[in-house]
C-alpha cells in the first residue's frame, strides 16, 4: 500500500523535474495543483503519460485526470483499482 | 498614416493551388480535412488537411525537379513562383524575402531521407528559396509559434515604414509532421472529427499543412481597389506556455495597439478573421478578448474548419484570405460551426454574405504566450 | 545614422562562463557538461524558481541570462524581446523525435519551438511585450538592431532586449544586450558586432 505511494511520489518527482522537492515532502493528503505542489497543466498532461506507461492505465477525457490528480492519496486509489500492469 | 500595400498573393493547400480555387472551395463550404490513417490514434486516425504528393509534384514539374526538393520547399517554391510568375519585373535587390515556420523540414530528422542532414535547419531553407529565385539578400526567417506567419507580414511593414526595403515577399509554410501530430496528441489537443472553431461541442484542433505567399509594397497597385495592413501589434501573455491566459491579456493588449496604430476605434471594424484553432481555451479566450475589444457584435470566423491549423502558415494565409474578404466584399463562413460554445457572446459567420466592407482586424495567439493583431483597410482608388 | 539609444548593458554566456557586460561574473573551473552548469549557475545566481528545473536547456540559458540583464533594476514595462539563433529548438527536437518511438512526453514537446524562451523569460519578468524570434545561420547583428531600432522608434517598444541564443550539439553560446536610452555605449550595429565577437576571441 505505502509502497505504491512513495513509487509514486518517485516517479513524479523525477518525472515532472520537482528538483526541489524529496518524497518526504510530499504528504499522502496535499493538494498536487494549485497551492499543494503548484503543478499546472503540462504537469496534468505528463501524469496521464505516466498512469499509462507505468500502470497501464489509458485516460482518454482530459477531465478524468481533474478527478484523480487530487492528492497521492486519490491518485493511488485509482491505480490500485485500474491497473493493467 | 503608416501602411503596406498587400499586392500578388498565392496560396497553396489542399483546397488549392490557386487563389480562385481556395476561394470557390471556401463560398461552398469545401472542406479540405480528410481522415488520415495513423496508428497513434485509438481511433485509427484523425482529420487534417494534407496536400497529396503527386498532386504537388504534377505542379512542381514544371519549375524544377521534384525529387531535389523536400515537400515543403516544393510548396513554398511554388508558391512564391506563383508571385514572381504575376511580376517580372519586380526589382529583387528592393525586394526582402521573409520566411515564417514554425517546424520547416523537421520530417527530415527521420534517418535516410536522402537529403543532407543540415537540410533540417531553417536557414539552410531560407537558402534553399532564395537561391532557386535568386534573390540578392538574406532572407529573414521568423519562427515565433503559431502567430509566425503574421508576424513576417508585421515585420515587413515595419521594414518597409523605416526605409529598409521598398517590397517584401513574405512566404509562410508548415507541414502535418509526425513530429506535430505526435506532440499535439500528447497535448490531448486533437479533434477526433474535423475542428469546429467556436462550437459548444468543439474538442480540439485539426491539423493542416499549407503554403501562403504574398508581395507587399510601400507603393499601391494598379488595381480599383487596394487592401493594406495600417496596423500591427503583438504582446506576449506573460502568463503560461501553452495555456492561453484566462483574462486574454495579451491579445486584448494587440488589439488595442494595432487599433491605435490605424487611429481607428472598434466601431469601424466590421469583419475579424480569429485564430480560431477549436481547443477549449482558445476560443474561449478569443471571445474574452473580442469582448473587452469591443468587437463582440463584429462577424467573426475562423478558416481553420477549412485547412486545419496551418501553424506558421496560417495567420499569413488567412490575413490573404482577408485581403480577398474585404475586395470581394464577402464574409465567408465559419465553416463547422453550430451552437455557440464560449462564454461571451460572437457574431459567428454562418453563410456566406455579401456586404461593403472597408476595416477589418486579423487575430493569431500561439505556444510561449505569443499573441497578434492586424489591422486591414481597404483603400479605394479615386 | 545615429539614433539616442545605447546599449545600457549586456550578458555573456558561453565555455562554462558568465559574463556581466565585461566583468566575468562566475564560471565553472573544472569541464563539466552543460546539465551540471545549468545548475550551479542558477545556484550561484541565487534564483527561486522552481519553473526553472522543468525547462529545456535553451529556456534555462535565457532565464540565467535574463536574469543577470536585469538584476537590480527595474524593468521598462514594454520591454521588447528579440531574439535569434541558428538552430532553433534543435536539440530538443531531436529529444521529443526519440520519444515519438515510444511515449512522447507533451512537457518535451512543449519546448520545441524556438520561442518558448521568449515565454519563460515573459513570464519569469512579466513583460506583455513585442516579442520576435530570428533565425539566421550566425550572429546577425544588422537584422537585431535595425528591428530594435525600429520597435523603439515607433514606440512599439520602451527597452529591447535583442541577442543570441544558441544551444547545439552540447555547445551554448548566448549574448543578450539590454537596448535603452540609457548607458554609454551607442546602440549600432557595429557595437553589437563589436560586442559579440569580443568575447568570442
Amino acid at each position: 500500500m505505502s509502497d505504491l505511494r512513495t513509487r509514486l511520489k518517485q516517479s513524479i518527482i523525477e518525472q515532472l523535474n520537482l528538483e526541489e522537492f524529496e518524497v518526504e515532502d510530499i504528504a499522502n493528503d496535499e493538494a498536487l495543483f494549485g497551492d499543494g505542489l503548484g503543478l499546472d497543466s503540462i504537469d496534468a498532461l505528463e501524469l496521464i503519460v505516466l498512469l499509462e506507461k507505468e500502470y497501464g492505465i489509458k485516460l482518454t477525457e482530459p477531465q478524468q485526470g481533474k478527478e484523480i490528480f487530487i492528492s497521492i492519496d486519490k491518485m493511488a486509489e485509482y491505480i490500485e483499482a485500474h491497473r493493467t500492469k | 498614416m503608416k501602411k503596406i500595400y498587400l499586392l500578388d498573393d498565392a496560396i497553396i493547400s489542399p483546397l488549392g493551388f490557386s487563389i480562385s480555387e481556395n476561394l470557390s472551395a471556401i463560398r461552398n463550404k469545401v472542406s479540405g480535412l480528410k481522415f488520415h490513417e495513423n496508428k497513434r490514434f485509438d481511433s485509427g486516425g484523425f482529420y487534417a488537411g494534407v496536400i497529396e504528393n503527386v498532386t504537388l509534384n504534377e505542379h512542381f514539374s514544371k519549375i524544377g525537379n521534384p525529387e531535389s526538393f523536400t515537400k515543403l520547399e516544393k510548396m513554398i517554391l511554388l508558391s512564391v513562383h506563383n508571385i514572381l510568375f504575376k511580376n517580372p519585373d519586380l526589382d529583387k535587390s528592393k525586394t526582402s524575402l521573409i520566411i515564417s515556420s514554425t517546424k520547416g523540414n523537421i520530417d527530415l530528422l527521420q534517418e535516410n531521407n536522402g537529403f543532407p542532414k543540415k537540410r533540417v535547419y531553417l536557414a539552410e531553407l531560407g537558402k534553399v528559396i532564395k537561391d532557386f529565385f535568386r534573390f540578392k539578400s538574406e532572407p529573414i526567417i521568423v519562427s515565433n509559434a503559431c502567430v509566425s506567419g503574421g508576424l513576417g507580414l508585421a515585420i515587413a511593414k515595419r521594414f518597409i515604414m523605416a526605409g529598409k526595403f521598398e517590397h517584401a515577399i513574405i512566404v509562410g509554410g508548415d507541414l502535418v509532421s509526425d513530429f506535430v501530430v505526435s506532440g499535439f496528441q500528447s497535448f490531448q489537443a486533437l479533434s477526433e472529427y474535423p475542428c469546429k472553431p467556436f462550437s459548444k461541442n468543439r474538442n480540439g484542433i485539426s491539423l493542416g499543412e499549407a503554403a501562403a505567399a504574398l508581395l507587399v509594397s510601400s507603393k499601391k497597385g494598379i488595381g480599383a481597389n487596394n487592401i493594406c495592413l495600417i496596423g500591427d501589434a503583438s504582446a506576449n501573455d506573460a502568463s503560461h506556455i501553452s495555456a492561453p491566459s484566462r483574462t486574454a491579456e495579451g491579445l486584448h493588449k494587440s488589439i488595442q495597439n494595432a487599433l491605435q496604430e490605424a487611429q481607428i476605434t472598434s466601431e469601424e471594424i466590421q469583419y475579424v478573421s480569429a485564430h480560431g484553432t477549436a481547443t477549449i481555451f482558445n476560443d474561449e479566450m478569443e471571445s474574452i478578448a473580442f469582448n473587452k475589444s469591443g468587437l463582440e457584435d463584429v462577424p467573426v470566423n475562423s478558416f481553420k474548419g477549412y485547412y486545419g491549423h496551418t501553424l506558421g502558415a496560417s495567420a499569413l494565409l488567412e490575413s490573404i484570405l482577408t485581403k480577398h474578404s474585404l475586395l470581394n466584399n464577402e464574409l465567408y463562413p465559419s465553416l463547422n460551426f453550430d451552437e455557440p460554445g464560449v462564454s461571451k457572446p460572437l457574431n459567428v459567420i454562418e453563410n456566406l454574405k455579401n456586404t461593403p466592407l472597408k476595416y477589418a482586424v486579423k487575430t493569431a495567439s500561439g505556444f510561449g504566450g505569443c499573441n497578434l493583431a492586424l489591422v486591414f483597410k481597404k483603400e479605394e482608388n479615386e | 545614422m545615429s539614433n539616442p539609444y545605447k546599449i545600457s548593458n549586456f550578458v555573456r554566456i558561453r565555455d562554462q562562463r558568465i559574463f556581466h557586460g565585461e566583468k566575468k561574473l562566475f564560471s565553472c573551473e573544472e569541464a563539466t557538461h552543460l546539465k551540471r552548469f545549468l545548475k550551479e549557475s542558477y545556484k550561484f545566481l541565487n534564483i527561486s524558481y522552481p519553473k526553472f528545473h522543468k525547462m529545456d536547456a535553451l529556456c534555462k540559458l535565457g532565464i540565467l541570462a535574463a536574469e543577470v540583464l536585469f538584476k537590480n533594476m527595474e524593468i521598462p514595462t514594454d520591454t521588447a524581446l528579440v531574439f535569434s539563433n541558428s538552430a532553433s529548438s534543435l536539440e530538443t527536437d531531436k529529444k521529443h523525435k526519440i520519444l515519438m518511438e515510444a511515449t512522447v512526453s507533451p512537457a518535451v514537446f512543449v519546448y520545441t519551438l524556438p520561442n518558448i524562451v521568449l515565454g519563460e523569460i515573459s513570464i519569469k519578468h512579466k513583460l506583455q511585450s513585442e516579442n520576435a524570434f530570428f533565425i539566421s545561420d550566425k550572429f546577425n547583428a544588422g537584422l537585431l538592431a535595425d528591428y530594435s531600432e525600429i520597435l523603439l522608434d515607433t514606440s512599439k517598444a520602451d527597452a529591447v532586449v535583442c541577442g543570441w541564443i544558441e544551444w547545439k550539439n552540447a555547445e551554448y553560446d548566448v549574448f543578450l544586450c539590454l537596448i535603452s536610452k540609457e548607458g554609454e555605449v551607442s546602440f549600432s550595429e557595429e557595437n553589437l558586432e563589436e560586442l559579440y565577437r569580443f568575447e568570442n576571441e
